[in-house]
């Protein structure tokens, strides 16, 4: 494939500049809102760009698999990196969320357990909350095919969050179900391999063809 | 002593205004996008001269109502009231304009009438935002008589002492202050007296979430958000939330209108 191509030159680049380039986004956003730059209402649009980028975010980690498997392209260096940065900016958004937006702790705590659109999102932070813990080397080694198995987390968590922008959007609105379309088919490429005979799971086992889950 | 304490709430001297900016950079003209700044974007290119309000239904006089013609047969007067977003936002605003009853006066309404519906102009080549179907196209509102006729309740010309921004709903639109923001209908060209209680838009698109008469009301809960408190707009990054009054704080003014309902039902 021709974009496989770029692998050697992408192999160059260092993980850092992804994780300036991806949280310069969340310094500068926070920046215009302080100094009126967002808008007069500068709290919920601080809210809403930073859970547009986890989903983003969110959607480049998924897409790290498939265009692999798909066109050759191996960004798979940069998954960690990509999955922690959507953590960061779902943590952003809850920060924004609770600290400036609703403030009142037993509203806070009302909004979860009553609000279907925030129990959702609420529980797609908590699914992702093992999976920040565990990014790192030394768990994949520790854990080994748990960690796996443990990651797939992340697709239940990825329906969720979208799920939280298409429940809180008044009237019919596309975006949200752009999002939500966007990351069905990223996990239905997971599924749906053409050609792909799937052996019984004793078999696969046994000559560690396990890589489903990359 | 002015007419039904609509007055003395317009001066109600606690009232600072928003900004110029504020009220017409943060608004919701779904005619014209979602976003709140698409609006003030896009709602340039919507024609306002002439324009033309058809009153038809349960009237005497029913026609059709050059702007023009109607501001001349109108006194305008100003007003500074709260305004409060179902989305949980407020602001306060000075408009200019006349009371409703006044329009509907001019073209007589009949003994049978109990509703009043509005349409807003639907014209998709000037308006992007009805490319999309977010709500039915034309946006449409209603009231009970009994709350048009309310002295608080005007047909909103102007803001600051400037004829309305087309975002702000050019160049006639109802203003009814103890109702979430949606209920007061922009750029009106249809006004229609009717005996039932005419559908309207936010409630036919999901009704267990608008209902008909959305008064402003911190008990009565947003299935989606709580309605208890609400952010002024104008606040900054670190605004703190405020308590929402009863019927926006004309509790004193408009809950006769519903003394004998249950306000949790009739939401």
């Amino acid at each position: 494939m021709a974009l496989s191509a770029l692998n050697p030159s992408l192999r160059r680049i260092p993980v850092w500049t992804l994780w300036l380039a991806g949280l310069a986004p969340a310094v500068w956003l926070f920046w215009l809102a302080l100094s009126g730059s967002l808008g007069v209402e500068p709290i919920k649009e601080l809210e809403h760009r930073y859970g547009e980028l986890a989903l983003q975010f969110f959607i480049a980690t998924l897409a790290v698999t498939p265009l692999r498997r798909f066109v050759g392209l191996n960004l798979l260096k940069f998954r960690q990196a990509l999955g922690l940065l959507t953590f960061s900016y779902v943590l952003c958004h809850l920060l924004v969320w609770l600290l400036l937006d609703v403030q009142i702790p037993s509203q806070i705590i009302a909004d979860i357990l009553k609000r279907p659109y925030i129990t959702v999102g609420m529980a797609a932070f908590v699914l992702l909350i093992p999976l920040a813990v565990t990014s790192n080397k030394a768990s994949i080694r520790k854990l080994g095919s748990t960690w796996r198995r443990l990651h797939k987390l992340s697709y239940p968590a990825a329906v969720l969050a979208a799920l939280h922008f298409v429940l809180l959007a008044k009237g019919f609105q596309i975006e949200p179900l752009l999002y939500l379309g966007g990351i069905i088919v990223l996990l239905l490429l997971r599924l749906k391999l053409p050609g792909r005979i799937r052996a019984p799971d004793r078999i696969r086992r046994r000559f560690g063809a396990a890589d489903s889950a990359r | 002593g002015a007419i039904g304490g609509g007055l003395a709430a317009a001066q109600d001297a606690e009232l600072e205004t928003n900004t110029w900016e504020e009220v017409t950079s943060y608004c919701n003209f779904y005619e014209f996008g979602t976003g709140k700044t698409d609006p003030a974007t896009y709602a340039g290119q919507m024609t306002t001269r002439p324009w033309e309000v058809e009153i038809d239904g349960l009237v005497d006089r029913p026609g059709t109502y050059g702007f023009e013609q109607i501001l001349s047969e109108m006194t305008l007067e100003d007003r500074i009231y709260r305004f409060r977003c179902v989305e949980a936002w407020s602001m306060v605003i000075p408009w200019q304009g006349f009371e409703l009853a006044d329009l509907l006066a001019l073209a007589g309404v009949q003994a049978g009438a109990t509703h009043v519906a509005f349409e807003t102009l639907l014209r998709p080549e000037e308006m992007p935002g009805t490319r999309y179907p977010v709500l039915e196209w034309p946006y449409r509102e209603g009231l009970r008589l009994d709350e048009a006729m309310h002295p608080l309740t005007i047909m909103a010309t102007g803001i600051f002492g400037k004829p309305l921004p087309n975002q702000n709903g050019a160049p006639l639109r109802l203003v009814v202050p103890w109702k979430y923001g949606f209920k007061s209908i922009k750029s009106v060209v249809k006004i229609t007296l009717t005996d039932q209680e005419p559908p309207t838009s936010w409630n036919m698109a999901n009704a267990r979430e608008y209902g008909f008469y959305s008064n402003v009301n911190p008990e009565v809960d947003h299935p989606r958000w709580s309605q208890a408190s609400e952010r002024r707009i104008g606040g900054g990054l670190f605004a703190r939330r405020q308590p929402t009054e009863m019927f926006n704080g004309y509790e004193t003014e408009v809950a006769s209108l519903y003394a004998d309902m249950d306000l949790a039902k009739n939401f």
